[in-house]
């Protein structure tokens, strides 16, 4: 019993981490482009490890929290850039193509030992060298507090301040996208999600509110990236493929297209996934199940899982917990 | 509302299917059969004047194409040497499956890119500019695989055609009270169109969940709704029900007596007979023919082009409609 209610605490206490708050927003921006405007950005994770790059390497430099958060945000918009201004013009697939390939460049050149001197290499950058302007604004008092079964301290890396941070600006950045996409220009990008030739016909320039929703879905990611590099390292080998992989079945699963989706989606993933992977440890460990699952495979099984749930939900609810099921009906063309 | 539809259906084909869509047309084309403004007056008069041939000068021509060459690999689908399109007139575009009709509509309307060619609208060239750019010139169209916005509403549909809306700039679409008053007033007249297609009780509806022909409702009201110079229609009343006919050829003539250029393409010879001020034919990529209607359907390379053959049949002639005529038709072109 004392098991489970461990099992239950972590689950829990996986609704309000840092991370799931940082998939959160990447999964917000990543909304902009699938959900709202038909764009399929296959490389998020580029987008947050540019984003963590830039801010870290900023700070390191010098850079005060609020100017790094800037370079962070500045480093997704070019990246939106370089890759939306030569392939938004084709048709949807390229994009899909150019970004999982640049997101992989991206990391590729965070790992080698070219940029070393900035980037840390393989190894990456260690949060103490970044995490100090972050940490000096909490208005929080030193000391650690519990609320229910959740404790930490107030200030540090795993720290309440970073959670008030993190879900702050995930409030913020909800409030924003709903503003935006309920408004004309919301408008515009779901037309171009139907039929770009339509909005087109009706002398919209598609190609400039294309790159618009590239570059804000972008710099969400870039904002994801560095929420979720605040409590942890920059480690260029975790933001990779699995990480867009995550990104994508946070959105699908809370619901494409509707403004809450990617939060719910976030908090229900991340509460399932450790409930999963610290339900298999302790069975095996306890239990005769370790025969077949041995602790060593937990996370291996895990990502399968993941990959399977994301597969039967494309398959058999693709419009996600909170999406519209009539919306749905009309997707063939 | 989709069962009132399917009623007027029905109503509109009796049992002896066979005179009656006709004179449902006529009807239409005789309860407008004069135009009422002076630019629609007077564009009936010019064209009265003008010599029916190909390319033809127009007194007032609103769109002029020069030398249009569209190629698909070996295959020339378009080759028009010369076309003027009279403003404030009604001009079909018609021509076999195939012709290159609306190949050439995508050409001038920036949808595709031709390997050589010069037009203009209003005086303005328009070759190689995009799609976008040319409605916003005021030359808008429909596609004839018709473009409904799936999931947005009918009313969604309407209000994202709307010109000049500050709230469509990123920048203020966060700040609803920049653009609210504007969209109360496209919202209006976004209504008002609606009804005039009896779509105003779908207007919360999901766009996805019209039928075919309202679809093609839809995207007419939609086009309107930017406030065009010149509307270009790709088969409007393909899948339109008979009744409904009537009141789109009535909407068509309305627009044209406010005003509006109207260039559309039609396989409904009876349509196109009815309200056209002028006609121009194409086949095989080229302008076989152009003139009034009554005049260019008894054509000989019109009748050729449609039929294959040296037949005295006008193409307005009832008798075509009649399968065993078309069939002997067919049988004749075979043993020649
Ligand atoms: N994208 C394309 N690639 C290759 N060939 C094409 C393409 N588009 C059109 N064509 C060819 O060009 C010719 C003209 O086609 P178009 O669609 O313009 O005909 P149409 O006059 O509109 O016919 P319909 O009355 O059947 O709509 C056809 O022979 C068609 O096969
Ligand atoms: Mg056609």
């Amino acid at each position: 019993m004392d098991e489970f209610l461990r099992i239950l605490t972590q689950s829990l206490a996986e609704l309000i981490a840092p991370t799931t708050a940082a998939y959160a927003i990447a999964a917000i921006g990543l909304n902009l482009h699938f959900g709202y405007t038909g764009l399929l950005n296959m490389g998020q994770a580029g987008f947050m490890l540019l984003g963590a790059y830039g801010f870290g390497i900023a700070t390191i430099a010098g850079a005060p929290f609020f100017l790094a958060v800037l370079v962070a945000l500045v480093a997704g918009l070019l990246f939106a850039l370089v890759l939306g201004i030569p392939t938004l013009q084709l048709r949807g697939d390229y994009l899909a193509i150019v970004t999982i390939s640049a997101a992989e460049i991206i990391r590729w050149i965070g790992r080698s030992t070219w940029l070393q001197e900035w980037t840390g290499g393989a190894s990456g950058l260690q949060g103490r060298n970044y995490k100090g302007t972050f940490q000096d604004l909490s208005p929080l008092p030193d000391g650690r507090t519990a609320i229910g079964p959740l404790e930490y301290i107030n200030t540090g890396s795993d720290s309440w301040w970073t959670r008030l941070f993190a879900w702050g600006v995930v409030a913020l950045a909800l409030l924003f996208v709903f503003l935006i996409t309920r408004s004309p220009w919301g408008r515009v990008l779901k037309g171009i999600r139907e039929d770009e030739d339509a909005v087109r016909a009706l002398g919209k320039n598609v190609y400039s509110y294309k790159l618009q929703s590239l570059a804000l879905g972008g710099m969400l990611g870039a904002l994801g990236g560095v929420l979720y590099v605040l409590p942890i390292t920059i480690a260029p080998d975790a933001m990779g493929r699995t990480m867009t992989f995550f990104v994508w079945t946070v959105l699908l699963l809370g619901g494409a297209a509707t403004v809450f989706g990617p939060v719910l989606g976030a908090m229900i993933f991340f509460g399932a996934y450790m409930f999963m992977r610290t339900g298999m440890r302790a069975l095996s460990e306890n239990t005769g199940v370790g025969e077949i699952i041995s602790t060593t495979n937990v996370e291996q099984i895990g990502g399968m899982l993941v990959g399977i749930t994301l597969m039967l939900l494309v398959i058999f609810r693709p419009q996600g917990i909170l999406g519209n099921k009539k919306e749905l009906a009309f997707n063939v063309r | 509302m989709s069962a009132d539809m399917s009623e007027g259906t029905s109503a509109g084909q009796p049992a002896d299917a066979g005179p009656q869509p006709e004179s449902v047309v006529d009807a239409a084309a005789a309860a407008a059969v004069a135009p009422t403004s002076a630019v629609a007056t007077e564009a009936r008069d010019d064209l009265a004047q003008v010599e029916p041939v190909v390319g033809a000068p127009k007194p007032d021509a609103i769109l002029v194409a020069d030398d249009v060459v569209r190629r698909f690999g070996g295959m020339t689908a378009v080759d028009v040497t010369h076309l003027e399109v009279q403003r404030g007139a009604i001009t079909a575009l018609i021509g076999p499956n195939g012709a290159g009709k609306t190949t050439f509509f995508n050409l001038l309307t920036g949808f595709d890119t031709p390997q050589s060619g010069r037009w203009s609208f209003e005086g303005n060239s328009l070759a190689g500019k995009s799609g976008a750019r040319v409605a916003q010139a005021g030359m808008v169209r429909t596609f004839q695989l018709t473009k409904a916005l799936s999931r947005l509403t009918v009313l969604q549909n309407m209000l994202l055609a709307a010109r000049n809306n500050p709230g469509e700039r990123f920048w203020l679409s966060w700040l609803p009270f920049t653009w609210r008053a504007q969209e109360r007033a496209a919202t209006e007249k976004a209504m008002e169109l609606l009804a005039r297609f009896k779509l105003d009780a779908k207007a919360d509806d999901f766009a996805g969940s019209l039928s075919g022909g309202q679809r093609k409702l839809l995207e007419m009201a939609r086009a309107l709704m930017t406030d065009p110079t010149m509307i270009m229609l790709d088969e409007p009343m393909a899948g339109v029900n008979p009744a409904l006919v009537q009141s789109l050829l009535g909407h068509v003539q309305a627009l044209r007596d406010e005003g509006m250029t109207v260039l559309f393409v039609e396989h409904d010879m009876h349509a196109v007979r009815h309200i056209s001020d002028w006609v121009v034919v194409m086949a095989e990529g080229r302008i076989v023919a152009e003139g009034p209607p009554a005049s260019v359907m008894q054509d000989q390379a019109v009748v050729d082009a449609y039929l294959g053959a040296h037949h005295d049949t006008d193409l307005g002639d009832d008798s075509l409609l009649d399968p065993e005529i078309l069939a002997r038709l067919e049988a004749e072109e075979e043993k020649r």
